[in-house]
This record gives C-alpha cells, sequence and structure tokens, in this order.
C-alpha cells in the first residue's frame, strides 16, 4: 500500500509521517508537492501538520486555495482514505472537505502535551484496528485546536457517529477539565460524511514507537491499511 | 551618501579615537560614511571579540573527535556511525529587552542558521532564560514576550524546543539574558563552512528582501542601556519563522548538490560581515554590487544595505557555472536567489554602487586586524566581605514543612511546565527523555544513539566567586548529561558580563574562563563554539557573571537513558558523591533570608570526574532507576523532585544522619552529589562500583506511601504529603503569570 504525504511550504510534520508509514510500518510512501500532486499509484493520503504558508491569514487557510486541494478534494469523492492531522486538519476544514472551523486554544497559548482519547466509533476506516480499545493517548501541538461548529452540525455529526476522538482523562472520562482547548463537545477528531476523510488535531505520528511515548499512533495507520486492502 | 566624518560622527558609531587612528592607517586616507559603518559593526565587540579573544585563546578546543572547533559558525563533533554533531549556543540579549517577542524570536532564528549553515539539519533547541526579580514591574511582561518569541518561531520552523533554563534575580532588572542553543545533526562528510574561494566564482544572496531593520544591531548590543533604551527598538530585527523554515528545506536541498562551495548567514552584522568572514577564512576578495541586492523598498543606501540585519538571509559561494540549478531551488520554495557579486583575488571587500566603487576596504585587515584588547582587570574590593559572611549567623526556621513548600514553590525552583508546554517539544519524534529531567535526550534515526544537551549555570555562584562558578556551570552541565546516561562530550559557551571596561568586570570574565578553562580539561569536555554578550549593564548596574554552558553528550544505546523521576514504590534512595555544601550562593539563603553572601562549597574536578564516570558504569550495567543533580535547593528539594517530576508521584521515607545545622543539610548546595534510586537487589553492586572510584555512597531510605518524610539525626523534620508539594511546585509559574 502506497501513502502520499502532502507538502505544503511550511509543512513540518512530513518527515514524521514518511518515518511512521515507511519506516515504523514498512508501507510505501511518497511526498506529494503542492505544485504538482501527482496523485497517482498512492492509495491513501496523509496531510501532516505545520504552520502551511506561515498560517498567515488564518491556519489552513492558505493551502485551501492551493492547486493540491482540487487534486485532494477528488481522491476524497473516489472513496480513498485520507487523514488530515492538526494543520492538516484545519486544511481539510478551511477547504470544505470536513465541516465547522478552528479558533485559537481557549487559553490563547500554544499547549504541546500528551492527551487521553476516548475512542467513539471503532468501526470506521481509521479505528477497525480498535477492537475494544476505548482509550490511548497521543500528543497535541497546536495554538488553534479549539473545534467550533453550529448547533445543527455538531448534531449531525453526533448522531452519524462522525465524532471519532474526544479528549478524555486517564480513565475515559469526558469532561470540561479533560479539555485542553476549549473543543465543542470535547471534539479531538471528526470525519467526513462518507466516513473517508479524517481530520484530528493529537498526533499519531508522534507515537508509533515505545521509545519515544508509545506506539497508540499505529493503530490508526494500521486502520487506513486494513481499509485499503 | 556622503555624510561628513566629524567627532561626533566617529563616537556615534561606537569608535573610540584610537580605533578611528587604525582605520586611517588601515585605508590610508579618510573612510567616506560607509566605511565607517563598516568598521563600526565589524569592530563591534558583538563581531570582533576585541575584550574577550585574548582570553578565550586559553580555553582547550581539542579532542579526537572535533572536526570545527571555534572560529566556524557552529562546532563540529563526531558522534560515530557517520553522523556528527554540530551545535552552538547564542545570546540575543539585548534586543530582547528592547522588544522580548522578536529579540527572542529572531535569536532563535540567528542560532538555527548558524547550524543549518554547516549542513547539518537543526534537531533540537534549548533556551537559557534569566529575568529580573519576580517583584520588578517589567518581569512578567518580558517572561510572556520572550516565552511566545522563543515558541511562535521554534514551533513553526519545526524543530522541537527540548529544554533549558529559567532563572530570576535582581541582577537582571535592567538586562534580561536570552541565550538559545542549537544541535542539528549531519552526515560527516558533508559538512559545509563558510569560506570563500575560487577567484571568479559567484557570490549569491538567497532568502528575504533587505529592509531597514536591525541597522546597527550589533553596535546596540555592545553598548551599555539607560532610559532611553526603548529608543533602541527600531534596531532589533523581525522575525519570519516562515521563511526560515523554506530556507532550511531549500538550504539542505541545495547542499545536495556539489555546486555550494561556501554558505553562511546574513547574522549581525548582515551582508558586511557574512561576506567579510567568508572572504577572511579564504584568504580572498569579495566585489559585489549593491544595486543588485534584494531590498523591501526603494531609496536604500548602500550604508543601509550593507548594515541591515534583516533575517532569514544567506550568501552562498557556488561553483561557477552552477547558479541556475541553485537558484531553481530557491525559486522551488518560493524564495528569491540572485547573484550579487564575485570571488576576486585581490584581497579586497569591494562595494559597486551604479558603476562606482563606494567601499574598498582590506578583507584581512577589516576582519584579522580588529583590535585586541587586554583590558585591566581587578579583582571586586566588594567580594572580601560577600565572602566573609558567617552564613551560621542567620536563623534556622522553625517549620521545616513551610520551608520546604515555600523554596519548591518559588520561581526559581518551581515546574517550568507552564513554559515547555508552550514550545513542540515532541516533533521529529526524536525526543527520547522529555524536557523536566537533568538532560534531553534526542535520538539519531538510523542509530542505537542519542544526543544528550542540557545548558546550566548558576550565577549567584558565579557572583561569589567567578572561577569556582565558570567551573561549576561545566561540572554541572557534564553532570546532568551523564545523569542522564550521555558521555558528556564537548560544550559551547555564551559568556554574559557587564561592560568589560570596567576592571571588575573584566576580573570577572577572566575567572569565569580560568574556571571553564580547568573543567573542561578535567572533564574531557573542549569548547567547540561559543558567543561572548557583554555591556550587560543598566545606569551602570551589571548582571551576575553568567557563562553559560551548553553540552552535550552521546548515549550509546537509548534504551539505556535514564530520567531523573523515581519509578515506583520501594526503590532504594541513595545520596552518591561528597556531601560538602554550602548555605552561601544557596537558593535557601536567597529566597528565605535574601542573603547572596557567603563562601561557596568548592568543586573538586577530580572527584566530579571519577563520580561521573562511576555513574555512567551503573547506568551501563543498568541498575539506576533513576539520577538526579543535587543542586539548586539542595537534598531535600531534589528528592521532593525526584518523587514528584514524572507521570506518576511517590512518597518517601527518607532518614540523613548527618553534623550540623538542619537548613544546611536539607537546603545547602554543593557540587559533585546526586541522587539515584535503584532496587533492592542492586544494592551491592551499585555500592561496589562507587567505593571502587572512591566516591562515597549514603543510603537515604525508601519510596513509598503518600508523604515525603525526612528525618534528620533521628528527628522527624519534614513531613508533608507529596501532593501537596506537588501542587506548590506545578503552579508556582502559572500562579504568577496569572
Amino acid at each position: 500500500m502506497k501513502f502520499g504525504i502532502v507538502v505544503f511550504p511550511g509543512s513540518n510534520c512530513d518527515h514524521d509521517c514518511y518515518h511512521a508509514v515507511k519506516h515504523v510500518l514498512g508501507q510505501e510512501a511518497a511526498f506529494i508537492w503542492h505544485a504538482n500532486p501527482d496523485l497517482n499509484g498512492c492509495d491513501a493520503l496523509i496531510v501532516p501538520g505545520g504552520f502551511s504558508y506561515g498560517d498567515y491569514l488564518r491556519a489552513g487557510a492558505m493551502a485551501a486555495i492551493s492547486p493540491a486541494l482540487t487534486e485532494i478534494k477528488a481522491f476524497v469523492k473516489r472513496g480513498n482514505p485520507v487523514i488530515g492531522i492538526c494543520n492538516g486538519f484545519q486544511i481539510l476544514l478551511e477547504s470544505g472537505i470536513l465541516p465547522g472551523a478552528m479558533i485559537r486554544n481557549k487559553d490563547l497559548r500554544f499547549i504541546c502535551k500528551d492527551t487521553f482519547l476516548r475512542v467513539e466509533n471503532n468501526n470506521s476506516k481509521f479505528t477497525n484496528k480498535f477492537n475494544d480499545k476505548k482509550l490511548i493517548s497521543l500528543p497535541i501541538a497546536h495554538a488553534e485546536g479549539s473545534y467550533y461548529a453550529d448547533a445543527e452540525e455538531l448534531k449531525r455529526l453526533e448522531g452519524e457517529g462522525r465524532v471519532l476522538f474526544r479528549y478524555a482523562d486517564k480513565e475515559g472520562n469526558v469532561s470540561n477539565d479533560t479539555n485542553p482547548n476549549g473543543s465543542l463537545l470535547n471534539i479531538a477528531g471528526i470525519l467526513n460524511k462518507e466516513g473517508n476523510a479524517l481530520g484530528m488535531m493529537p498526533h499519531p505520528e508522534r507515537s508509533m514507537e515505545s521509545i519515544v511515548g508509545n506506539e497508540d499512533g499505529r493503530l490508526i495507520f494500521e486502520s487506513m491499511i486494513e481499509a485499503v486492502s | 551618501m556622503n555624510k561628513e566624518i566629524t567627532k561626533e560622527v566617529i563616537a556615534e558609531h561606537g569608535l573610540s579615537e584610537s580605533e578611528y587612528e587604525m582605520i586611517l592607517s588601515i585605508l590610508g586616507r579618510e573612510p567616506n560614511f560607509t566605511e565607517l559603518g563598516i568598521f563600526s559593526v565589524m569592530w563591534s565587540e558583538h563581531c570582533s571579540y576585541k575584550s574577550s579573544r585574548k582570553h578565550l585563546g586559553t580555553l582547550p578546543t581539542k579532542a579526537p573527535y572535533v572536526v570545527h572547533g571555534p572560529g566556524e559558525n557552529a562546532g563540529v563533533v563526531d558522534i560515530g556511525d557517520g553522523f556528527v554533531a554540530v551545535f552552538k549556543m547564542e545570546s540575543h540579549n539585548h534586543p530582547s529587552f528592547i522588544e522580548p517577542y522578536e529579540g527572542a524570536a529572531t535569536g532563535v532564528g540567528g542560532i538555527l542558521r548558524d547550524v543549518f549553515t554547516m549542513g547539518a539539519r537543526p534537531v533540537a533547541l534549548l533556551d537559557s532564560l534569566r529575568f529580573g526579580s519576580p517583584e520588578h514591574p517589567r518581569t512578567k511582561y518580558l517572561v510572556d514576550g520572550v516565552v511566545s518569541g522563543i515558541s511562535g518561531y521554534g514551533n513553526c520552523v519545526g524543530v522541537p524546543t527540548v529544554g533549558g533554563e529559567m532563572f530570576f534575580n535582581g541582577s537582571y532588572d535592567g538586562n534580561i539574558l536570552v541565550n538559545v542553543f542549537c544541535l542539528g545533526i549531519a552526515k560527516k562528510d558533508k559538512i559545509f563552512t563558510g569560506i570563500c574561494e575560487g577567484v571568479g566564482n559567484p557570490v549569491i544572496y538567497v532568502g528575504s528582501k533587505t529592509g531597514r531593520d536591525g541597522i546597527h544591531g550589533a553596535t546596540m548590543a555592545s553598548g551599555e542601556f539607560d532610559e532611553k533604551s526603548e529608543e533602541k527598538r527600531p534596531t532589533v530585527q523581525v522575525g519570519d519563522p516562515f521563511t526560515e523554515k523554506l530556507l532550511i528545506e531549500a538550504c539542505l536541498e541545495a547542499m545536495k548538490s556539489d555546486a555550494i562551495l561556501g554558505i553562511q548567514d546574513m547574522g549581525a552584522a548582515g551582508l558586511t560581515s557574512s561576506s567579510c568572514e567568508m572572504a577572511g577564512r579564504g584568504g580572498t576578495g569579495i566585489e559585489m554590487n549593491i544595486d543588485d541586492i534584494p531590498r523591501r523598498e526603494e531609496g536604500m543606501t548602500a550604508y543601509e544595505l550593507l548594515l541591515s540585519e534583516s533575517q532569514e538571509r544567506m550568501l552562498i559561494v557556488a561553483k561557477r557555472g552552477r547558479e541556475e540549478e541553485l537558484i531553481n531551488i530557491y525559486k522551488k520554495w518560493g524564495l528569491e536567489g540572485v547573484v550579487v557579486g564575485k570571488v576576486t583575488g585581490d584581497g579586497l571587500f569591494r562595494i559597486v554602487e551604479k558603476g562606482e566603487t563606494v567601499v574598498e576596504i582590506p578583507v584581512a585587515d577589516i576582519s584579522n586586524k580588529a583590535p585586541i584588547y587586554d583590558r585591566p582587570s581587578k579583582r571586586p574590593a566588594y567580594l572580601d566581605a560577600l565572602q566573609n559572611f558567617d552564613t551560621d549567623k542567620v536563623a534556622e526556621p522553625k517549620d521545616y514543612n513551610q520551608t520546604l513548600l515555600k523554596l519548591i514553590g518559588s520561581l526559581n525552583l518551581g515546574s517550568k511546565e507552564w513554559v515547555y508546554q508552550q514550545y513542540d517539544h515532541t516533533i521529529r519524534t526524536d525526543t527520547v527523555t522529555l524536557p523536566g529531567s537533568d538532560a534531553s535526550v534526542i535520538r539519531v534515526k538510523g542509530t542505537k544513539k542519542g544526543i544528550a544537551i542540557t545548558s546550566d549555570c548558576n550565577p549567584r555562584l558565579c557572583y561569589l566567586d567567578p572561577y569556582m562558578g565558570g567551573a561549576m556551570a561545566v561540572a554541572e552541565a557534564a553532570r546532568n548529561i551523564a545523569c542522564s546516561g550521555g558521555k558528556p562530550m564537548a560544550i559551547t559557551d555564551n559568556l554574559n558580563f557587564g561592560n568589560p571596561e570596567k576592571p571588575e568586570v573584566m576580573w570577572q570574565m577572566k575567572e569565569a574562563i580560568r574556571g571553564i578553562s580547568d573543567a573542561c580539561v578535567a572533564l574531557g569536555t573542549p569548547v567547540v563554539s561559543g558567543n561572548v554578550s557583554l555591556y550587560n549593564e543598566t545606569n551602570g548596574i551589571g548582571i551576575y557573571p553568567t557563562p553559560t554552558i551548553g553540552a552535550i553528550g552521546v548515549v550509546e544505546d537509548i534504551k539505556k537513558c535514564v530520567t531523573q523521576y523515581i519509578k515506583g514504590e520501594g526503590e532504594l534512595l541513595f545520596l552518591i558523591g561528597s556531601n560538602k555544601k554550602s548555605l552561601a550562593g544557596s537558593e535557601y539563603l536567597s529566597l528565605i533570608h535574601g542573603l547572596e553572601k557567603g563562601t561557596i562549597s568548592p568543586l573538586d574536578l577530580d572527584t566530579e570526574k571519577r563520580l561521573q564516570t562511576a555513574l555512567l558504569a551503573a547506568i551501563d550495567k543498568e541498575i539506576i532507576r533513576s539520577a538526579h543533580d543535587c543542586s539548586e535547593g539542595g537534598l531535600a528539594i531534589t528528592i521532593a523532585e525526584s518523587c514528584m517530576s514524572g507521570d506518576k508521584t511517590f512518597g518517601a521515607e527518607v532518614s540523613i544522619e548527618d553534623d550540623g545545622r538542619i537548613d544546611n543539610i536539607l537546603f545547602g548546595e554543593g557540587q559533585s552529589r546526586i541522587i539515584v534510586s535503584i532496587l533492592d537487589k542492586d544494592r551491592n553492586i551499585l555500592e561496589e562500583l562507587f567505593l571502587a572510584n572512591g566516591i562515597e555512597t549514603s543510603y537515604l531510605g525508601k519510596t513509598g506511601g503518600v508523604n515525603l518524610s525526612i528525618r534528620v539525626n533521628n528527628n522527624q523534620t519534614i513531613s508533608c504529603p507529596i501532593e501537596q508539594i506537588k501542587k506548590a511546585w506545578a503552579e508556582a509559574i502559572p500562579s504568577y503569570m496569572a
């Protein structure tokens, strides 16, 4: 299986994603340069984190109108799995692939720390390998990760089982106290309507090897591999 | 621009009369205004090291594994497996005091460029920060601005900030210190240097356009502050981390070709210093056409273009005929690349404007003939009274629980999580040991190895005894590396002092350098790069001498890394090393009694070396569960930190037998002491191993329970719920900043 990793000017988790799928999971991987986005041969896409276009204007806003997004939208439409992580999530929101928007963290500061995530749906293209694992730990690292959507949209997301991850404590409880950034309903990751595009603020690519944390992030990429095969 | 050169103009440029005489004799004529500006920045303290150079020459710089020592953009050390570690620490003190966000941000940008210009990918940053007293009205604003600036820049470029220091003291009220350390990793056969060679080769300018920001930044950084310092705001550069990120990627891609001969950052003194230094190293000349320099606005003069410190710019000397290839790589990354000149054989730094030569100065004279001063030095008269203070005169606390809580809840000893949580410290997925332990460890992908990094200096000790303080900074840095499982390899020094024209300050600097030098020889850690920041004075009051040491060590197997926190109940706690300590210079004496006086407990370098050797052997045997340097705050604080700084919190039952005052036993500070925890079964191995190296071990007690209980000579002295201690520790900085 071949992962394409989209690189915008300012992407900075592209190498980490490459390392994760290529060296840790032994899959094929290729960088997709934003200016000539040839997705031929890719089975899945990763839109990595970083500060595309310096986050100038608004996080993800400039990348969302890049030629690469035309290709990514078509790729999503064909039903292929696409994961947007951190800035990648912001780009998927800004481009309309996913609903809602990101605002500044509630205390207006950048936060880098480990979080616990409650897995709300283990039957998606991104969680099919979770079995009965309901809680994972992944790091966050962002300044604009407070998810916002109107009440109707939130209801739809909940009703359709599209809220995939929620910020929780180590027992899996979800409350205001376990919300690091002010996201509505503690949302950490959501799916598109068709279930093949995931946006999440936490970084699964940073939790691939126990020597630098844990291996919970593997499950997400392994689920994508399972979904494609 | 042909402004007349008057005495006032010369003085405004920070040049002395005798220095101006030297310029006249070098040129054999009067300089024009642009040339005067060039001499001014090149001969500024910041660029020329004119007050420190003589003394820096005494530092040990060699070891078989040192590939490049001082003189290059950064130091280079061979770590085996075909890789080198490239690192340096640099200050951005003056700009950060005037404009904290941009000052700190561009400090990060500058040190990153010093590292990737050598062909290394930057993989980690550390920040050593010194602020004024917590009560000073500007302190909170400066902390917020500096931390935000580092966060804003470092996070965007995608280099993890994995540690550092933060220290508050009234001596920094008028001059904060922002020292930034950067580590890069390169292939040993792919190192680039800032050299200009091959007559006729093109000189290429890449990166941001040149603006009017930062003109005379280097000169500003070479002077004292007064009430009017705010007016110097325009000399502070403005950073653009997005462009820096593109520049990193473009440079590293361009370096994969063999088209680049030399490359250098346009840092302090911008285009002038980068071109002069490169030509100086190559023994060549350089000619640039000022009309070709990319600029942000019309009407900029040669003077402004040459002296601007606009950020995110590099100068490249390429092989002839390869220009287009390189320029296209930069274009791909959305960056400008322009041929602005060529390497010449006449040894002259020549600038041409509209076909006319406007600057012509011999390169060798401007870079190598910079004045070197052997400034007078004198031991400060106040030292005797300071050192003779009898610390036994202070009253002992009645309630040691309260004293412990007050100390651990102070800004200097409290948790720095509020700070490092704002820094992305896990990007690049190589941070094996996270911030909050003695040293951070970065793995080297493709090998079993890691690189341990730390920065250290206790300015209070340097103030009371600059020789010992300098040596202690090196020893503590090396000890922190060893506590994390790394073998100390080399250091970078960032020497921050007051006005060197004062003999007392000069003496502090000489003594600190002598201490650093002795410690580096004894511990086998040569100095491979560094930076000097002088004139850290406001209204004539200088900072405490602060020779910050950044150190690296190699961890042979990252699976054997050790952290400072207890891993479970029932672990045995030991104090390792000499138990010599003193209240002089301690955090306790400063915070509880408001005194910074006395004779500090000395460092014995031979003991230190044996301690570190034995510790590394014990770590290699995998018997050490946790190891923590016992430094600021003394024994009680160190034990508390070991108990609560990890993911899980543990109590401990400790019993100490010792002579002397109880406050000294608990909070006195000394060198060559560490706290380790081990499993019961390994006790004999530990004791024998250290004994064989002539190092004492004292059993302190066991971990477990919910309280930190410390008995001194069989009297219950401290008994406090560890969660309560943790709360005070965790809330120290957030509650101050709220």
